[in-house]
């Protein structure tokens, strides 16, 4: 049942559809418009997108959205009628007429007061697009009264009362159609019949000029009506009457004086008279109709092929796998421990029952996936107000929108990527005389891509600017007290110290990213994601921002491992093989680092157990299982355990909630004998061991 | 007799709208998401009024009407034309591809009946 709340809800979410639309169609144009190679199909669809938006939104009184999305039509109109040349400067300005709609929308959508002063800028900037039409803006409000062909009788009424009080005048309304009257689906019948309403009404018909049958053309209209009204209301509303046949008919129509009322000119016709009262109403039910709707909706239902669902469901659905998950984990640890597996039946059903489970959890996480192409897509529109109030120029390009990604996930990237984006502007590329003088182009680039790598979803947003400066960020990390001055650090290092709270390299607080958010921000919100972010500078080239994240947040393929006594799990998708080493690949540097020659290829070790507090040194690494795990720019560590225990799929339960971020512990998983295991991060794990020399020291932590 | 109306519209707003409002009218509702669809429901429907947006992708409102009045046995169906467009010359090229009428969007539930009512005979 429909609702004025759910049509409303039905709007804005068809909005985001028809801004997602819009913002695609703009896309297309930027592509061909060096070249005016695009389709004319593509600004017919941008022009119906905003068509439709300001169509539904006068629907809803949404003024300010209605006139803003009525100028920007105008513009569109203009363009795919070709009175408008449609250059990188008209799309510019479209771009951001989008960007606005899409502003209106939301303030519309949540009922709060829309950024006036910037869509006035912009109604005024594309008025001047079209200087001729300009007028238009106001149409809705000005064109309102007298087109709305039936303005509600009851107004006309308290407009007529003067006229009324001087009781009823006659008017004599002559109405001779034409043939196009008729193959218009008019019918002179129901004009009568709304005239009548007005007052009291005779209908008679003037046949003079009806031919005889022998030259009859069945086709023409000669017979004449004569209608004669008394009534309350003014000519106007007669006229209106006849307002869908103007210019099909004869009409003519004048005033009786009451005097002469008796004196009527027709009264020798035929006359036939249409029912006074025709009872409009009374033939249509103001009730519903539940037929009728039913039918409806199995009409209108099957054309869409989706289904909009609360996110919630969902969610319950993907708790519930994970149970089943882990129920399933619980069953084959039961069966195995009562030493019935080998029992062929039980063992294969066991088996089917566990690829269904995966089946279902792949299905449901499927529900869930999302391309990040929205997400791009809005932060292309960060790129642009970026660089127009920088004063830098940007290019932006994207790659692998069609990326999967939780829906979670692309939720929370929004904040962390836009300041990223904002960065990469603001401080990334340099200003335009910069650029040409190092012989770069003026504008710069930014680039935002996605690709799923091992099991992971990689962001990256690149630009080709500057690069960090590296002594700048030393010195400043020093001034801030950050480091000692005297610390040598790699280049990496240095790069890496942007994550640290509190740091700022702008030479002056901009608008943009100087607003004391600072990248540390970005890196701790990536981490509550599971994730990971890194940063890669080439200096002159400029610098990528790497972010890593895990394809979903509830199920992974582990590899169920002991390290000295406790169970871990690994997560499969970073490991590339794993090995017993030869006791002569294993080759000492320095007093506690460990490298093994993998084909000719030294990889450091790093003992989980070590790393993780659970013993002081490293056993026999001879009696080890290793397993060589590989980061996303290709770095390999050996990770030492003692034994591989399984490989199973585990249910991730998130430990940020109660512990905060623990460094090397993505998460924590309910083993099938109930026990808990801790999912470790091997990549941040290996490299804080690298760079930290020294172990981690959970246990300590698992005290607080 | 109860009124059956095909309402054409791209929007999905509009369409609900339409629905809506007419079927608390006590009509029977029918709708179809552009032109195509529009001309296809027509024949198993057979409605005794149509209601086209013109702006709609594959075949526009225009389009509708003239090949809907190309058949004889729609000569004389009544079609309203949903615009948001005022202008004179809309209107203009609607009657002459064959439309009976226009609403002008946003449609209040009482002009919207009231324009469906004038043209039809139930």
């Amino acid at each position: 049942m429909s609702s004025s709340a759910e049509i409303r809800q039905t709007f804005f979410q068809e909005c985001d559809d028809l801004l997602e639309a819009l913002d695609d169609g703009l896309c297309e144009i930027d592509e061909g418009v060096s070249d005016l190679s695009f389709d004319p199909e593509t600004v017919n669809a941008v022009f119906r997108s905003v068509h439709s938006i300001k169509g539904g939104a006068a629907a809803f009184g949404l003024d300010q959205l209605v006139q803003f999305a009525h100028q920007f039509e105008t513009v569109l109109d203009s363009m795919r009628s070709g009175s408008l040349t449609v250059n990188e400067e008209v799309l510019k300005l479209c771009h951001r007429a989008a960007d606005c709609l899409n502003d209106l929308v939301v303030a519309g959508r949540d009922d709060i007061n829309p950024p006036e002063n910037v869509s006035q800028d912009l109604v005024e900037k594309l008025a001047n697009l079209v200087p001729n039409k300009t007028e238009n803006a106001n149409v809705q409000s000005e064109g309102a009264s007298d087109d709305f062909g039936f303005a509600p009788a009851s107004i006309s009424i308290i407009d007529e009362v003067p006229e009324a009080v001087s009781a009823g005048s006659t008017y004599i309304v002559k109405l001779r159609p034409h043939k196009s009257l008729a193959s218009s689906g008019n019918d002179p019948l129901l004009l009568f019949r709304e005239l009548s309403e007005l007052g009291d009404l005779k209908v008679s018909a003037d046949f003079a000029e009806v031919k005889s049958l022998e030259n009859l053309q069945v086709e023409e209209c000669r017979i004449t009506w004569v209608l004669e009204i008394n009534t309350n209301f003014g000519e106007a509303e007669i006229r209106e009457v006849f307002e869908f046949v103007d210019g099909m008919c004869d009409l003519d129509i004048s005033k009786l004086n009451s005097t002469v009322l008796q004196d009527d000119p027709y009264s020798s016709t035929n006359q036939s008279e249409v029912g006074a009262n025709p009872q409009n109403d009374a033939n249509i039910p103001s009730g519903s109709d539940p037929v009728g709707r039913g039918k409806s909706g199995a009409v209108g239902g099957a054309a869409n092929a989706t289904v909009r669902v609360n996110l919630e469901l969902v969610d319950r659905l993907i708790n519930m796998v994970g149970e089943l998950v882990i129920n399933q984990a619980v069953l084959t640890q039961c069966i195995d421990d009562a030493g019935v597996l080998d029992n062929g039946e039980l063992s294969t059903s066991l088996a089917e029952f566990k690829n269904l489970a995966r089946d279902i959890q792949e299905s449901v996480m499927a529900i869930r996936a999302q391309s990040v192409k929205p997400l791009f897509q809005r932060m292309a529109r960060i790129v642009r107000e970026a660089s127009e109030l920088s004063g830098k120029e940007a290019l932006f390009e994207t790659e692998g929108e069609t990326t999967e990604v939780d829906k979670t996930i692309i939720e929370r990237l929004v904040d962390p990527l836009t300041h990223m984006i904002r960065n990469a502007v603001d401080h990334g590329l340099e200003a335009p005389e910069l650029r040409r003088s190092v012989g770069k182009l003026e504008t710069g680039k930014v680039k935002l891509s996605a690709a799923h790598r091992s099991g992971r979803v990689i962001i990256e947003v690149s630009d080709d600017g500057a690069g960090i400066n590296r002594e700048k960020v030393f010195s400043i990390a020093v001034d801030k007290g950050l480091i000692p001055a005297d610390s040598s650090l790699k280049d990496s290092e240095i790069d890496n110290l942007l994550f640290l709270p509190g740091f700022s390299t702008a030479d002056k607080v901009s608008n943009l990213s100087g607003r004391g958010v600072g990248m540390d921000v970005v890196r701790s919100a990536i981490q509550k994601l599971g994730g990971r972010v890194n940063i890669f500078s080439k200096p002159g080239a400029g610098t990528t921002m790497s972010i890593s994240l895990p394809l979903t947040l509830a199920v992974l393929d582990g590899m169920v491992v002991d390290v000295a006594g406790q169970t871990m799990v690994v997560p499969i998708t970073a490991i590339v093989e794993t090995l017993r080493p030869d006791p002569d690949d294993i080759h000492k540097l320095g007093s506690d680092n460990t490298v093994v020659s993998v084909r000719n290829k030294l990889v450091p070790v790093v003992d989980l157990g070590v790393v993780f507090g659970h013993r002081s040194s490293a056993v026999s690494l001879s009696e080890m299982v290793l397993l060589l795990v590989e980061s996303d720019d290709a770095t390999s560590w050996a990770l030492a355990v003692d034994q591989i225990f399984d490989q199973r799929q585990v249910v991730i339960k998130g430990l940020e909630s109660n512990y905060g971020y623990v460094p090397g512990v993505a998460a924590a998983t309910i083993l099938g004998d109930g026990n808990i295991a801790l999912i470790i991060d091997p990549e941040e794990t290996a490299r804080r061991s690298d760079e930290a020399g020294e172990s981690l020291n959970i246990l300590a932590m698992e005290g607080k | 007799m109860t009124v059956k109306v095909l309402a054409i519209d791209d929007s999905k707003t509009i369409r609900e709208m339409l629905r809506h409002t007419l079927s608390q009218g006590g009509f029977e509702v029918y709708v179809a998401d552009d032109g195509v669809d529009g001309l296809e429901k027509l024949e198993c429907i057979g409605p005794d009024v149509v209601i086209t947006d013109i702006n709609m992708p594959r075949l526009d409102g225009f389009g509708v009407i003239e090949k809907i009045r190309s058949q004889a046995v729609y000569s004389a169906l009544p079609i309203l034309v949903l615009t948001t467009e005022s202008a004179q010359d809309l209107k203009e090229r609607a009657k002459n591809s064959g439309a009976t009428g226009w609403v002008v969007k946003p449609f209040d539930d009482e002009k919207l009946i009231h324009a469906i009512k004038r043209i039809t005979v139930g």
